[in-house]
């Protein structure tokens, strides 16, 4: 037995396949078109989405679909040793599979010549913060009403003392063998992100994405959950 | 459909290709599972410590490492340095620009980095001079010469055949003074990890992208497999996606591919080290 997993339970008391507690706020900014509020773990992240808008600057303008951009950034308080504010390479590599993740959801052919913008602000990280930015974000956009043909849900699987487990806290990624985020399109059956850090068999790899594909789904029920609650809530009271 | 290029001749380019990738052909002749003419040639920066000049194709590549010594991470006092980057010089093709790296330069250093890293190729162990306050730090630093698709791979080859050959001249403390050596120490080396980068263009999967085919693929997937067929780091990128069917074709592509490039490599490498 490892430091990390003891009679099958995990060092925040988890079993193998049991996601952290998550809880999503949708509409929080007042300003943004869409905004959305993760808690995933002790993660804590709120995504503003503004557009379609104008394009600045006006070469990024796309004459047949709209120009998709996000940042996703931590605040210098969200570490245990202060971030410097600036974008860090770690950060714009996951701007950048953070865009790639959600883009496959969006109609942007029905938004030509605007630009959407998708800000993902990680106030506290835990493990795991890029899958929770993208649940959020994705929530976000539908806050904003940006045509979608799915909604996107994330989470990571990982190896953690020889063991698969799902949704890799802080420490198991430190600590761990593997971490694999995942982004999925849940009616689609498409996988929008994939990456890997850690070792793992052919076998293992397979085992992992079905952990991280399941976790995915329970993500997704609580995203829809959230907008069922904020949208037809809304709608039967002003009725 | 969305479309990445907009000038006609590209259109029928591409149609063309989809139309030979139905029935498992490319336009430059090869199998979806070919990889282009692999040519790595290693030593000829005599002022780096390791050095390799990779061609992929009409991709170019060249990576060097150079060794220094310097403190080690505070979290990691008993581990040497390990920084990788890459860079696509303006001279690479019509279209790069100077100026600092942009996001597709940086995911590619980030991705070769953790093929390296993650696959534990090199023994970060055995790079400490005295714990605590000394290690060697190796820098690799890759040069993109002549862009023409599939940039990961010809990178992480160049970078993988540049450490294998790297000498680092040994340092000492004596008296409390850190004096280098005449001598010369082999790269510490547990694995050679080989990147075998897919496209998916349209439903087809083909290895070894070319720029052409990039332009058109909806995603593509980097797959770092170390010598016991352990896959070691993987990055997706762009805006298609993939199916649970084509992720374990991917996987086994990858492990298979990997194979015969890394015979190849250790045969330049080590075939060199022979005639010495």
């Amino acid at each position: 037995m490892g430091k990390l997993i003891q009679n099958g339970i995990r060092i925040d008391g988890r079993k193998f396949d049991e996601l952290r507690p998550v809880k999503i706020e949708v509409g929080v900014l007042k300003n943004a078109d869409g905004s959305a509020y993760i808690e995933f773990g002790n993660n804590k992240i709120v995504v503003a989405v503004y557009g379609p808008k104008e394009v600045h600057p006006k070469h990024m303008e796309m004459p047949d679909k709209a120009t998709l951009r996000c940042r996703y950034h931590m605040s210098p308080f969200s570490v245990e040793e202060r971030k410097n504010p600036a974008p860090s390479r770690r950060e714009i590599e996951i701007s950048k599979v953070t865009r790639e993740a959600l883009e496959p959801a969006l109609i942007l052919e029905d938004y030509p010549r605007t630009a959407i913008d998708i800000y993902v602000e990680v106030l506290q990280s835990d493990g795991g913060s890029r899958c929770a930015g993208i649940t959020a974000a994705a929530v976000a956009l539908a806050d904003a009403g940006i045509g979608m043909r799915d909604m996107v849900c994330a989470c990571a699987a990982g190896k953690v003392d020889d063991t698969i487990v799902l949704d890799i806290s802080d420490v198991e990624d430190k600590e761990g063998q593997a971490d694999m985020p995942v982004a999925y399109l849940p009616n689609l059956k498409q996988i929008s992100l994939m990456q890997l850090d850690g070792k793992l068999t052919a076998e293992e790899y397979e085992e992992c994405l079905n952990f991280a594909l399941k976790g995915c789904l329970q993500v997704y029920e609580i995203q829809k959950e959230t907008l069922q609650k904020r949208y037809f809530s809304e709608v039967s009271k002003s009725e | 459909m969305s479309r990445r290029s907009s000038i006609v001749i590209e259109h029928l380019r591409q149609e063309q290709m989809e139309a030979l990738l139905k029935v498992g052909k490319r336009l430059d002749g090869r199998g979806l599972t070919d990889y282009r003419e692999l040519k790595i040639e290693t030593g000829l920066i005599k002022k780096a410590e390791g050095s390799a000049l990779v061609s992929l194709g009409n991709t170019q590549v060249i990576a060097g490492v150079k060794i220094e010594v310097d403190k080690p991470f505070p979290d990691m006092p008993d581990k040497g340095l390990l920084i990788c980057n890459a860079e696509v010089l303006p001279l690479a093709s019509a279209y790069a620009e100077p100026g600092p790296p942009d996001e597709a330069a940086i995911e590619l250093a980030r991705v070769v980095d953790r093929g390296i890293r993650e696959s534990e190729m090199i023994d970060l162990s055995k790079l400490v001079i005295k714990e605590n306050e000394k290690v060697y730090a190796v820098f690799i630093d890759v040069s993109i010469l002549n862009t023409d698709g599939n940039l990961f791979d010809a990178t992480s080859y160049a970078v993988v055949s540049a450490l294998l050959t790297t000498k680092i001249p040994k340092y000492e403390i004596i008296n409390n003074e850190l004096i280098k050596t005449n001598e010369f120490i082999n790269m510490p080396i547990n694995t050679i990890p080989i990147s075998v980068t897919m496209a998916k263009i349209n439903n087809s999967i083909v290895v070894d992208p070319t720029n052409e085919e990039e332009m058109c693929m909806d995603a593509r997937v980097t797959m770092t497999v170390d010598e016991a067929n352990r896959v070691c780091a993987v990055q997706k990128g762009e805006r298609g996606t993939l199916s649970i069917e084509q992720i374990k074709e991917i996987i086994n592509l990858a492990i298979y591919k990997s194979v015969d490039i890394r015979e190849k490599i250790k045969g330049v490498v080590y075939g060199k080290e022979k005639e010495q």
